[in-house]
């Protein structure tokens, strides 16, 4: 058991393991979505002084900044306890791909150094890399009115319009971003 | 103490999507690239459970934790916004390889650029919000 919980889990175990959580969050009375956070955090930073929209009562999602601390320590414990190395069986064409484009050591840690390590958040670029990609995500959930927690996972299982034409979306944007944008930047 | 038990969800899906490597930059790329079927098949399983699960609310066969059917919010149907944000989402999602649950369990895991990029979500967010009386719903 502990050997398995070591490894990488498969998608066969991860997917129906987050439809758990969504039934969980379900039975307690609340529907599974992170990106909503974004906007209590916005409240809590006294944004509402600049935009009446963000005065609501951030206390009616007191329970949502909850999960996403907890996901905080999960993400912690798994870090600290439960995995032996971040090695990612990457599909060696992927491997080559990133190489061509300055990526190197794809998949021996879960991130590129490239983009994540000390000394990309210490230039002008990184900083902006990464501010924009952030500032992109937040700006896109909140008109798309959900992520991929909303939108993919509760969305889709609902079977909403809405959700399947953000989740085309997703991809829309993805796409032209992996495979246009991406060797420009790096 | 009533919220624990949602602080303790968030401990196991911060797990999950360790584990699942989720929140890897590099299982965001592949996916983009359509090199590997893990990504898929977490979002495709996770969704036909789903759709089941959603069946069984409402047959209500499956009731919250005060014996009450449990019904799913609606989401706002508005093609513009829900494309063009989807499409905004994606573009940053696949730059910085974390949408905004894994960006949470990366900090947790001691990523400190990733506290950038949450920055920079939260002030997307606030943007957001101020100009969107004159964006295409």
């Amino acid at each position: 058991m502990i050997d398995f919980i070591l490894q990488p889990w498969p998608w066969y175990v991860s997917g129906p393991a987050i439809a758990f959580v969504m039934l969980l969050l379900f039975y307690f009375g609340k529907t599974f979505g992170v990106s909503s956070n974004l906007e209590t955090l916005c409240t809590i930073g006294g944004a509402g002084r600049f935009n009446s929209y963000f005065n609501s009562d951030w206390k009616s999602n007191a329970w949502n900044l909850t999960f996403i601390a907890g996901t905080i320590i999960g993400g912690f414990i798994s870090y600290q306890w439960l995995s032996t190395n971040e090695v990612i069986a990457l599909n060696t064409q992927t491997v080559q791909d990133l190489s061509d484009i300055g990526i190197q050591n794809a998949g021996q840690t879960y991130l590129p150094k490239e983009i994540f390590s000390i000394n990309s958040i210490l230039s002008f670029k990184g900083i902006l890399i990464l501010l924009l990609g952030g500032f992109l995500v937040g700006f896109g959930a909140r008109y798309a009115g959900g992520c991929t927690s909303g939108h993919a996972i509760v969305g889709l299982s609902n079977l909403e319009k809405p959700s399947l034409i953000a989740v085309i979306g997703f991809f829309i944007g993805g796409l032209i971003m992996t495979w246009v944008l991406i060797p420009l930047i790096f | 103490m009533k919220y624990f038990k949602f602080l303790v969800i968030g401990v196991f899906f911060g797990i999950i999507l360790s584990k699942a490597e989720v929140i890897s930059w590099y299982r965001i790329y592949e996916m983009f690239k359509f090199q590997s079927f893990h990504m898929y098949g977490i979002i495709g399983s996770a969704v036909l459970i789903g759709i089941l699960m959603v069946q069984l609310f409402k047959k209500g066969i499956i009731k919250d934790n005060k014996g009450i059917q449990i019904k799913i919010p609606p989401k706002k149907n508005a093609f513009k916004a829900n494309l063009f944000g989807g499409i905004i989402f994606g573009l940053g999602w696949a730059l910085v390889g974390a949408c905004p649950g894994p960006m949470f369990i990366l900090l947790g895991r001691g990523v400190l650029a990733i506290a950038i990029v949450i920055i920079g979500a939260v002030l997307g967010a606030f943007v957001y919000h101020n100009i969107k009386n004159k964006l295409p719903n």
